[in-house]
């Protein structure tokens, strides 16, 4: 059947094309579950997709697949590029996109009315159509078009949690504001590349930068390049940037909070890897600018200032909100290391951190159906009223941590022995271990108040939440065990990733 | 026109932008906001025009003469920017629109459209909740207190 539709060399275009045409016909699937199952079926079949891509970017002899779309050849038309990096990248968003669908269905059934339902999951497959496209493209400028698809369906679902509470109405502007002045440095960025390089395929870019006879005293490609990394900085939340993040994820439906925390961030992040590496290239960004001293000091305050300010939240999702800005932090923190396994760790730690966070949201979304809130308060005694959500609270909690035999402990393994591998940067090893020990102070306040104090009012009636709530959390937080014990597949996908970005051999 | 004055399209878009920045940041009207944020945006787009034009360029079209056979009249400006730049402007247009919707939905739900005014109602919210939960809290205590007494 594959072979029949042409399917297999068509992949990368149609992870981009399926969601957008799905995500418009989901209108008209009606008012019932009609829109929720479409979009399952719609997330399901790019997830399969992205299988397959990573299937054969696994067999590809060069360790990428060049996809010409309308078979245009790359310096006038839009090549789609699929290496190690974004297959990984892609599988991660498209399974957890899947996953969180299959979640939603309850969720969205409780806080958004049901008359919208249908215009909601058409914005939540575009959302994702817009991540998956920038995570698969290899042409600047088409980056900058889907980055906007993604912000605006993003901005449309934050919106959506309006109906719990007004504020997540001025979250949604304040995120817009912040977002388009981001997006419009990314342009700007991307034209005053265009100007000295003449070309918008990002392979063409690095290689006309390269021939450039005195780059790194060129003002163009100096001012290119600080209005990229401010622009993705907004984009990936990095402290001090980050301001618009904690209320976003608060107030946004349950559902979408578990999305935009495991795959819009990461998105960007990907984006940075990108422009950092693939396009400016490793010799520019990190050896001649000092973007790493820059990229560390921010990613390594915003791990402790947010893990701080996570501590003394009461809501559990802006806790979650926080931690995610600290987590974020290690990734950063993770590729501005320039060596080998610092920028495996972060690689990895984008899909740990997916998997965890995304679990970790889940189940105060699931606090959420059934309580209607998820403060501290509310949630006293909840491990035994909702004992299976409330374990798979403490097992993603203790994967923050980096809690061994769970997937955060891969990732901030290799985070550690990249920083002390390079030259000066053994304080973002110190760093990585206080945030650690901050993980275990706001995990730690969550356990205390479902496992040792007694259910009071409402909380004591409750019950566990709906199966098909139950069952995506434990899915993803199962993955993040998983992969913490057997840690072969990612190890051996962030390293392979990791080369091909230093660049060494693909 | 030579040096730093011939090349004005460039201080205007960046004047243009840098008003809009302003506006973004300093004003509290969050209408004022929106269109600041336009004004930022199209700045871009004065320069992404401005980066195609070549000295003596014209349009590059097909110019048909009078045998009827066609062929290009250089030098042309270069097109790709321009084609960019639309595309740039739909997306701008998007934003603007979600921005608006956004606002209605604030103005019927705060009544206000000045963030200091929302920002003020927010924080009277939360204290409303804390005070609440004070209050909860309290009833507790004189509970197991209460409890604890008849116990005894």
């Amino acid at each position: 059947m594959l072979e029949a539709f042409e399917i297999i060399p068509n992949l990368p275009v149609l992870v981009v094309t399926v969601p957008l045409i799905g995500g418009v016909l989901t209108i008209a699937m009606g008012r019932g579950k009609g829109p929720w199952a479409w979009a399952t079926l719609i997330t399901g079949l790019v997830f399969y997709f992205t299988v397959l891509l990573m299937q054969q970017v696994l067999a590809a002899k060069t360790g990428y697949i060049s996809y010409e779309l309308g078979n245009w050849p790359r310096q006038w038309g839009i090549e789609y590029r699929v290496d190690a990096l974004n297959a990984f990248i892609l599988l991660t968003v498209a399974g957890v996109s899947f996953v969180t669908t299959l979640y939603a269905q309850k969720s969205v059934e409780k806080e958004i009315p049901q008359d919208r339902h249908n215009f909601f999951y058409a914005v939540w497959v575009l959302a994702v159509c817009g991540l998956l496209g920038i995570t698969v493209t290899g042409d600047a400028f088409n980056v900058y078009v889907l980055l906007e698809i993604s912000s605006l369906t993003v901005y449309a679902l934050i919106a959506m949690g309006k109906d719990l509470n007004r504020q997540a109405l001025t979250a949604s502007l304040r995120y817009l504001i912040l977002g388009s002045v981001g997006a419009s440095f990314i342009l700007l960025g991307i034209g005053y590349l265009l100007m000295v390089t003449g070309t918008l395929n990002m392979e063409d870019m690095h290689d006309r930068l390269a021939a450039l006879p005195d780059a790194v005293h060129n003002r163009t490609v100096l001012v290119a390049f600080a209005l990229l990394l401010v622009g993705l900085g907004m984009k990936m939340a990095l402290f001090p940037l980050h301001m618009w993040l904690p209320k976003a994820y608060t107030y946004a439906p349950s559902a979408v909070s578990a999305l935009l925390s495991a795959t819009a961030t990461k998105v960007g992040i990907y984006m940075a890897f990108r422009f950092l590496f693939t396009i400016f290239g490793v010799g520019f960004s990190f050896v001649a600018m000092p973007a790493h001293v820059v990229l560390s000091v921010a990613a390594c305050a915003g791990i402790l200032v947010t893990g701080v300010t996570a501590v003394r939240q009461t809501n559990l999702k802006r806790m979650l909100a926080y931690s995610s800005v600290g987590q974020l932090g290690y990734i950063v923190a993770g590729f501005a290391l320039a060596n080998v396994h610092g920028v495996a760790g972060s690689v990895i730690h984008i899909f740990n951190h997916a998997v965890m966070k995304g679990g970790l949201f889940m189940a105060a979304g699931a606090i959420m159906y059934r309580l209607g809130r998820c403060d501290l308060r509310s949630i006293r005694g909840l491990g035994k009223r909702m004992p299976l959500t409330m374990a798979a609270f403490v097992a993603g909690g203790l994967g923050l941590v980096g809690f061994p035999l769970t997937a955060g402990f891969i990732s901030k393994w290799y985070l550690v022995q990249g920083a002390l591998e390079a030259p000066h940067m053994w304080p973002v090893a110190a760093v990585v271990l206080v945030g650690s020990l901050l993980a275990v102070a706001y995990t730690w306040r969550v356990v205390e108040a479902a496992y040792f104090q007694e259910p009071e009012g409402e909380s004591a009636l409750v019950t566990e939440a709906p199966l098909s709530m139950v069952a995506p959390m434990w899915i993803l937080i199962g993955a993040s065990v998983y992969f913490g014990v057997s840690a072969t597949f990612t190890g051996e996908i962030s390293m392979r990733a990791a080369k091909s970005l230093l660049g060494g051999a693909p | 026109m030579t040096g730093a004055l011939g090349i004005y399209n460039y201080w205007i878009y960046v004047l243009l932008m840098m008003i809009g920045l302003y506006g973004v940041i300093a004003k509290p009207n969050l209408i004022k906001q929106a269109i600041a944020l336009g004004l930022f945006q199209t700045g871009i787009f004065l320069y992404y025009i401005s980066m195609a034009v070549i000295d003596g360029g014209t349009a590059p079209v097909w110019t048909t003469i009078l045998d009827g056979a066609q062929k290009f009249e250089g030098p042309y400006d270069n097109p790709l920017p321009h084609v960019l730049i639309l595309t740039a402007i739909v997306v701008s247009v998007s934003v603007l629109a979600v921005a608006l919707a956004l606002i209605i939905n604030i103005k019927r739900t705060y009544g206000t459209i000045e963030y200091d005014e929302i920002e003020a109602m927010d924080q009277a919210d939360k204290r409303a909740d804390y005070q609440r939960s004070q209050v909860v809290d309290a009833a507790d205590d004189l509970e197991q207190r209460l409890e604890g007494h008849h116990h005894a």
